[in-house]
């Protein structure tokens, strides 16, 4: 049973057509990296999943159901720049999401309550490394932070979907070495299914599960915006990880045990 | 080297600070004095003795008449006046511009109108408001308010525009409404920038606040500078000229340093 299903989707933006007849069906718990050349529609498939646009033809269902029509919690982002916000420090930007979702009047707790979001938050920082910068802002901050404190971001709600548009472009190799032990260790943590943008084939290799290739195979050198790209190439990869993974996504209990090996 | 790679420092950027204010007094006080060595009833450049004697007449005696110290009054009346008027101001220019710029059905009607708004001459529109509001505070608040209002409103409009949509999402991603987006993502990242605006506008706000005192008033800074016009009192209009822009100077640097006590993100971060 599949927890993301494409059926021939199209997107246009006027006369250009940037995606074309895509249909993909991915399994929970799958992680999924999108390659393909710049321009060609993967931070527009990306925006479609989050939600963010429409379609112009075709449907995307998540978990049975039609994707909302607008992003929601069950979806967190990555993306390369501006994802985190500049006018509250590391903690702050953490514990947002948990006010955000236990106060719609005020979007904030108080007392009790603010103390246990803060913990929880804190605690995740502390996971990803972040746990003596909670009182920094952003703009103190190395890329490389910025972009773990995103993630810890996005994780806090517990999301089902993860969506990165090239997380790691702006890193040096090191750092984003890093980055990509940590992701795939919260990845066998907590329950998600990843859809990652990159330009790095390597980093592509070495972290999905599936790699997606997209591309245009139709050409009119008279009108380059006639045709769009499609997923060429559905590659599986890693298939050690993508078997645990799938166990995972079994009813809990009988393999509860597993979790704590990983 | 070139003229572009050569910074002022230490004393000599003192020195270069100071340079243009001293040349000012000096170029003033040698003028006043040919004028009065001249002919020693000469009004037009008074010297510091007839300005401090006129100083002393309006901040530290009473006004036989009213009882009353005029340079204490007027400056009372009329910061009063200038506060209420940027404090209306600033709610009104946040709240429109913060709806128009967030909130696109909003925006559709508000920004044209906002646009068309700041278009109207505020001083055009100072008959209107006496006949609207009567002669008292409240028509000479109100020039203020209309004056500035959609300066800000248009300013951080663009401002809350111009907050990458990334950030709207990932707070949609995090259970934003628009409400608690707005309160908890737009709203502070708009503060910081409504006190520079609040800098940025303060002379235009003295502007009209001045000439509604001239017009229409009974006390006030811009009120006294007018009335002591017609005996052709220089020694009075110089010095409350001054103290208006020292009042003006120090409200610019008591909003600079509120802006960095409380928005230390906005001013590079460190605390
Ligand atoms: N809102 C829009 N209106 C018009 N054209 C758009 C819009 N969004 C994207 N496009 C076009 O769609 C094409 C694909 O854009 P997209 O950002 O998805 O590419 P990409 O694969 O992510 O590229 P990159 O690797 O450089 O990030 C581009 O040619 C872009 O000009
Ligand atoms: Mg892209």
């Amino acid at each position: 049973m599949s927890l993301i299903d494409v059926h021939n989707l199209w997107q246009r933006y006027g006369e250009h057509t940037v995606l074309e007849q895509v249909n993909l069906s991915v399994a929970e718990g799958e992680f999924c990296v999108l390659v393909g050349a710049s321009g060609c529609g993967k931070s527009t498939f990306l925006r479609l999943l989050l939600g963010q646009e429409r379609p112009s033809q075709g449907h995307i269902m998540l978990g049975g159901q039609p994707l909302p029509g607008e992003p929601d919690p069950g979806r967190g982002v990555v993306f390369q720049r501006y994802s985190v916000f500049p006018h509250l420090n590391v903690l702050d930007n953490v514990t947002l999401g948990l006010e955000l979702q236990a106060s719609h009047w005020w979007g904030r707790l108080l007392g009790a309550a603010r103390r246990r979001a803060a913990d929880q938050a804190a605690a995740l920082l502390e996971r990803v490394g972040l746990g003596q910068a909670l009182a920094k802002y952003p703009s103190q901050l190395s890329g490389g932070m910025q972009q773990r404190l995103a993630i810890a971001q996005a994780l806090v709600m517990k999301p089902r979907v993860l969506l990165l548009d090239e997380p790691f472009g702006a890193l040096d190799p090191g750092t984003r070495k890093d980055m990509h032990v940590l992701l795939l260790e919260l990845w066998r943590e907590h329950p998600l299914t990843v859809f990652m943008v990159t330009h790095d084939l390597n980093e592509g290799f070495s972290l999905a599960t599936r790699l997606l290739v997209f591309d245009k195979t139709r050409h009119d050198p008279h009108a380059p915006h006639a045709y769009g790209a499609r997923v060429t190439y559905d590659i599986p990869l890693n298939s050690e990880r993508r078997a645990f993974q799938a166990a995972l996504a079994q009813p809990p209990g009988e393999l509860a045990g597993c979790v704590h090996i990983a | 080297m070139r003229l572009i790679n050569r910074h002022p420092d230490g004393p000599g950027r003192l020195l270069l600070v100071v340079l243009p204010f001293a040349l000012l007094l000096c170029a003033y006080l040698y003028g006043s004095a040919a004028r009065l060595a001249d002919n020693p009833n000469d009004k037009l450049l008074p010297s510091t003795a007839q300005m401090a004697e006129a100083v002393k007449r309006m901040a530290f005696e009473q006004d036989l008449r009213t009882g009353e110290r005029p340079l204490w009054q007027d400056t009372a009346a009329s910061l009063r006046r200038l506060g209420m008027g940027l404090a209306i101001a600033a709610v009104a220019g946040l709240s429109l511009g913060l709806l128009a710029g967030t909130v696109p059905l909003l925006g559709a009607p508000l920004s044209p109108l906002l646009t068309v708004l700041s278009m109207v001459p505020p001083l055009a529109m100072l008959p209107v408001l006496f006949i609207v509001f009567g002669l008292g505070e409240l028509s000479k608040v109100m020039l203020i308010v209309i004056g500035i209002t959609p300066i800000l409103a248009r300013d951080l409009e663009q401002q809350a525009r111009d907050i990458p949509r990334e950030l709207l999402v990932k707070a949609q991603t995090l259970g934003a409404s628009t409400w608690t987006l707005i309160l908890r993502v737009v709203l502070p990242q708009l503060l910081p920038r409504l006190l520079v605006d609040l800098r940025l506008v303060l002379g235009s706000a003295w502007l009209f606040l001045i000439a509604a005192e001239a017009i229409a008033s009974t006390d006030g800074l811009g009120y006294r500078i007018f009335l002591v016009r017609r005996y052709l009192a220089m020694d009075v209009i110089l010095p409350y000229v001054g103290w208006i822009t020292a009042l003006a100077w120090a409200m610019d640097w008591a909003l600079r340093q509120v802006g960095r006590r409380a928005f230390p993100w906005y001013h590079g971060g460190n605390r």
